[in-house]
């Protein structure tokens, strides 16, 4: 296989495995780690294949056009730098999932721990191997993600859903400050591709965007890698189960911001602000994890300080710039990730074993577990830089470097102190590990009985250990290519001289690492009878922590300073809400002409008729009177409302459109209808509150209000004027004109424009309209009325009182006998109503009619039967069954549309032709008139629905109020 | 006649606005009926106003949107209108069913201290 391609592949198996195991069944605990385990085998052999083509001078890389126009291409790159670490991750990995099976509990939804694991496998491998930087932090980003899924795996505990909150929050935003320090870069060099950034050091470092983006990038390292004073997440983040802190939190993810910079070393880096931000801070970090992981009580925690120390002396050794200190950042990175892992995995062993993790309580495990014990002791003995294994090797290359002049400043020149003094807090915390854990009296009052754990669950650690020896006796042999590809794909060329041995004579990082050493035990014996005395944290930095500052951001942000703006800026109310909308759109269509010389339009406009000033007169009155009326006399409102409705339809016959008119008229007697059958449900108007005269504070408002409408009013007046005086020049009417009857076969434009051009959009409409009355409907099932709305209407209880006073008269006879001539002649209406909606309907595609006026029509028969002859007898007598109206009108509709895919045009493509009938003549028949038979009953049924939802009401509470007036009589 | 109806337009607009403003549901729904009135013969006006336009083609003849009354706005109406019932008998049934469980028919659900 291409090398390019078995990039792709290695990148999307973790995600693929991902997938799987998240679909696996809770219990398949050896499925999910041999998945998990084999893609991290597979990716580790796949890196082995690729070694020799990235052995070369070039990268391998792969590409495919993404966002080619922005720059924006997916690109994977794999140098000796992303091998390395690709490798590290694979390898790892593979190690870490077979650790986890056993360390899991069945209990626990093993599954999904390893698909989170494989996912976050993945975005590291994304994150190390992208070759564009966009890409680069969209994987990161991943990362960040997976981590919190991971840590909050245990999401039923407390202090894991808050370490996982803490981790998100942090390394996500430093994630975003990393986006849009890449931006910069991207601004600089003009492209995110990883090889044309690498390529434009000077460009970058000459820029005048140099220190913005170099801080937001060192913002984005910095989170990810736990440096100070973003440090404080990681000790957090051992909330997770331990493979999780040993693959993420030690030898993967944190040291994905290591990664970052090491990637732009080259181009970022030899700077002083570089030298002045990374040093410190670096140097900062590897004092106090050191410092504070001696006086941890928790396993995890000194190892989890411990790292942030190694972490910030890899930061430490970046931040210096030299050729040589960069080659001991990748090497130690390397070796930290080894030695941590097994010690982390150890103290998970000892966790498991023995229920617990604190080191007041444990003490003389080796004689119960002897190999996990000297597994450990190497692997600390790493830690601590002891000579013959790995640790010794890069640590003795930290001191050289500290020892060695870059700037010559009084931090440059003191670094050798500082460093030896790190190294004498690593001694001691790896001697209080060993000799407080595994040496010592024999442990009491364990939850469990300690005892080595299963062969293959060592297996990981025993790897581990073994290659601290091989890299610790005989780093040449090796590591000793694989570091010089890595280092080479970072300096470039020109490499320096450096030797890669155990030995390199009586040097004065030898004196500094016997110092370390010889400190580092004397320092633990001093500080012996205090730590037995089992206070938690460290003495004289107690004070310092990271965590309640970001608590207390976090609860200013997201609590105070929401609720205060809620409170000034929030109301539960709807009328001020609305004021703000109308005042809004009002200021919306002022400004805009604010600055120009407006005025209405030049044309003289058709002459005015006295008979339309009339009708409009009538209007004005009635919306006014309607305004006014509206909230004691609501009856009265509803008759001057359908007067300005009238008023409209006028207009619109007047105005030479006879369809809206049509349609506009049937819609009012509806509307009507709807209203009255509503105003049943209406409390009875209530006097006004404020007495004769209303405070003042409510005629403000109401003057407010006044204004409001008025403004609004005079602003949509003044538009229409100056719109109408206007040339009117519409090529979207033009069009429709000139081809509603070539293309639509109808000459009534209006409908050919709502069934055929637009039947899209009226597709959309009736769907619409069908979720309105089925929502009517829901809520109606649910429908409670008031309690003071029960009972019968005034009138109908003096009716009924009428009749049960009379002998010879039953309840009701009253009503028959005074509708007696309306109800006859409203039963006889029916078929002609119908007869009318058919009409209307045939003839809609040519002349004023269609569905919409057809359905409305057809609805209107019905509700004029429940008018004449009440709710009871209609329901009685006719089935109408409006959902099923509304259901066939959908399915027509959709079906007319889905029809023309067959004949191998788009969606609601119609068809028409002419056909002559006997006795009824010439009559189109477009497909587009099925479409119409769709709109026609939907629109039937659901204004049936809406309407008869409403009636049916009457009949329940007639009905409760029956049972509560026979509960009476008992 | 411009002018009438842009008056008209003018005051049912500022009437459905001054009802939106008011605090009982009757009131509001009144107004948004009034309201809808208004943007409809807005919309309906951006089409200019033609007397005596024919409103549907004679076939054989040329269509000469000039003489024509304008489809486009009276398409956009007609959806307007049909909209505009549905809107209202949501509207209706909402308040309804909030005056059945709040017992008050204000449009906060609570009477205003």
């Amino acid at each position: 296989m291409q090398p390019g391609p078995l990039l792709l592949v290695m990148l999307l198996l973790p995600f693929a495995g991902s997938l799987v195991a998240g679909f696996l069944p809770t219990n398949a605990r050896n499925t999910a780690a041999t998945l998990a385990g084999s893609i991290g085998v597979v990716g580790s052999l796949m890196l082995v294949w690729l070694y020799l083509d990235v052995a070369d001078e070039e990268p391998v890389r792969f590409a495919l056009d993404w966002l080619p126009t922005l720059g924006l291409d997916f690109t994977l790159r794999l140098d000796g730098l992303s091998w390395l670490f690709a490798t590290l991750i694979s390898g790892i990995g593979a190690l870490v999932a077979l650790y986890a099976r056993y360390y899991m509990s069945p209990e626990d939804p093993v599954p999904r721990f390893f698909s989170f694991l494989l996912a976050f496998q993945g975005s590291m491998l994304g994150v190390v191997i992208s070759g564009n930087l966009v890409q680069l932090v969209f994987f990161w980003e991943l990362t960040s993600l997976f981590s919190f899924l991971l840590i909050g795996y245990w999401h039923h505990s407390a202090p894991a859903r808050e370490g996982a909150r803490m981790a998100l929050i942090i390394t996500a935003s430093g994630g975003l400050c990393l986006f849009v320090g890449v931006m910069l870069i991207g601004r600089i060099v003009g492209s995110y591709d990883v090889d044309e950034v690498l390529n434009s050091g000077n460009l970058i470092r000459n820029s005048d965007l140099y220190m913005p983006a170099l801080a937001l990038i060192l913002l984005g390292a910095f989170t990810k890698s736990a440096q100070f004073p973003f440090h404080f997440w990681l000790p957090h983040a051992m909330s997770a189960p331990t493979p999780v802190s040993s693959y993420l939190h030690s030898a993967t993810m944190v040291k994905a911001g290591i990664f970052l910079m090491i990637r732009l070393w080259p181009v970022m880096a030899g700077t002083d602000e570089w030298f002045y931000v990374v040093v410190p801070v670096g140097l900062t970090t590897l004092l106090l994890g050191a410092f504070a992981a001696i006086f941890q009580q928790d396993l995890k925690g000194l190892l989890a300080y411990s790292t942030i120390s190694h972490l910030g002396l890899i930061t430490l050794l970046l931040g210096l710039g030299s050729p040589l200190a960069a080659v001991a950042a990748i090497f130690h990175t390397l070796n930290h990730a080894i030695f941590k892992a097994s010690l982390f995995m150890a103290a998970g062993i000892i966790d498991h074993e023995t229920g617990t993790r604190d080191m007041r309580r444990l003490s003389g495990l080796a004689r119960y577990m002897p190999f996990t014990a000297t597994l450990a002791m190497v692997a600390a003995a790493s830690m601590a830089g002891v000579p013959l294994l790995n640790g010794f090797i890069s640590k003795e290359m930290f001191f050289a470097e500290a020892v060695a002049n870059h700037t010559g400043s009084l931090l440059d020149d003191s670094l050798p102190y500082w460093a030896t003094l790190a190294g004498v807090f690593s001694v001691t915390y790896s001697m209080r590990f060993i000799l407080g854990v595994f040496f010592g009296p024999p442990p009491i009052d364990l939850p469990r009985r300690p005892h080595e754990p299963e062969r293959w669950m060592r297996f990981p650690i025993e790897l581990l250990v073994l290659l601290c020896l091989t890299i610790g006796i005989v780093p040449g042999f090796t590591v000793g290519p694989l570091l010089a590809t890595a280092i080479r794909s970072v300096i470039g060329t020109g490499l320096p001289a450096y030797s890669l041995a155990l030995w390199h004579g009586f040097t004065l990082p030898l004196l500094m690492s016997f110092i370390a050493l010889i400190g580092g035990i004397v320092l633990y014996y001093a500080l012996r009878r205090y730590l037995m005395s089992g206070i938690e944290g460290p003495p004289l930095i107690r004070e310092l922590k990271g965590q309640r500052i970001f608590d207390k951001v976090l609860v200013t942000i997201s609590w105070q300073w929401a609720r205060a703006a809620e409170a000034v800026l929030g109301t539960r109310r709807l009328q001020p809400q609305m004021r703000l909308v109308l005042a809004l759109a009002v200021i919306a269509a002022v400004v805009p002409l604010v600055g120009h010389v407006v005025g209405t339009g030049m044309l003289p406009g058709a002459p005015m008729e006295p008979a339309f000033v009339v009708v409009w007169a009538i209007g004005i009155a009635c919306a006014i009177g309607a305004a006014y009326q509206a909230k004691y006399h609501r009856f009265a409102a509803l008759v001057l409302v359908g007067g300005a409705g009238l008023v409209t339809c006028v207009t619109f016959i007047w105005l030479s459109a006879p369809d809206l008119a049509l349609t506009q008229l049937l819609v009012e007697i509806v509307t009507t209808v709807l209203l009255l059958l509503g105003l049943r449900w209406l409390p009875k108007r209530i006097e006004d509150v404020y007495g004769t005269r209303p405070p003042l504070s409510v005629l403000v408002r109401r003057y407010i209000d006044f204004t409001i409408a008025c403004g609004l009013g005079a602003v949509m007046a003044f538009l229409s004027y100056s719109l109408m005086t206007r040339p009117h020049a519409s090529a979207v009417s033009r069009f429709f004109v000139e081809n509603a009857y070539s293309e639509g076969g109808g000459t009534n434009i209006v409908n050919v424009i709502l069934v055929d051009f637009r039947g899209f959009d009226t597709m959309g409409e009736i769907v619409v309209l069908c979720l309105a009355a089925l929502t009517v409907f829901g809520l109606l099932r649910r429908f409670r009325p008031a309690p003071e709305s029960i009972e019968s209407p005034e009138q109908q209880r003096i009716q009924d009182a009428f009749d049960d006073a009379e002998p010879t008269r039953a309840p009701g006879d009253t009503l028959t006998d005074y509708l007696m001539i309306p109800r006859l002649i409203m039963n006889w209406l029916f078929p002609v109503i119908g007869v009318a909606a058919v009409y209307l309907f045939m003839r809609g595609h040519d002349l004023p009619g269609g569905g919409f006026a057809a359905g409305i029509t057809l609805s209107i028969a019905f509700v004029v039967q429940y008018m004449a002859n009440g709710t009871r007898w209609v329901e009685d007598h006719l089935r109408v069954l409006p959902l099923r109206w509304m259901g066939l009108g959908l399915l027509t509709a959709v079906a007319t549309g889905l029809g023309s895919w067959f004949f191998g045009y788009p969606f609601l493509t119609s068809y028409f032709q002419y056909a002559v009938l006997p006795v009824v003549g010439k009559i189109p028949v477009a497909s587009a008139l099925l479409f119409d038979l769709g709109v026609f009953a939907l629109v039937v049924g659901a204004t049936v629905l809406i309407l008869i939802a409403l009636a049916h009401q009457s009949l329940r509470s007639s009905r409760s109020s029956q049972s509560s007036e026979a509960e009476r009589w008992r | 006649m411009e002018m009438m109806l842009a008056i008209g337009i003018g005051v049912f607009a500022a009437s459905g606005v001054w009802l939106l403003l008011r605090p009982r549901t009757y009131q509001v729904i009144i107004g948004l009926a009034l309201l809808s009135y208004a943007v409809n013969m807005f919309i309906f006006s951006m089409g200019r106003i033609k007397m005596d336009a024919p409103p549907v083609l004679t076939p054989g003849t040329a269509a000469d949107p000039a003489v024509l009354a304008d489809p486009v706005p009276q398409a956009l109406v007609l959806t307007a209108i049909v909209i505009g019932f549905a809107m209202t008998a949501l509207f209706l049934v909402v308040l309804l069913a909030a005056r059945g469980r709040t017992g008050t028919d204000h449009v906060d659900g609570r009477e205003a201290e």
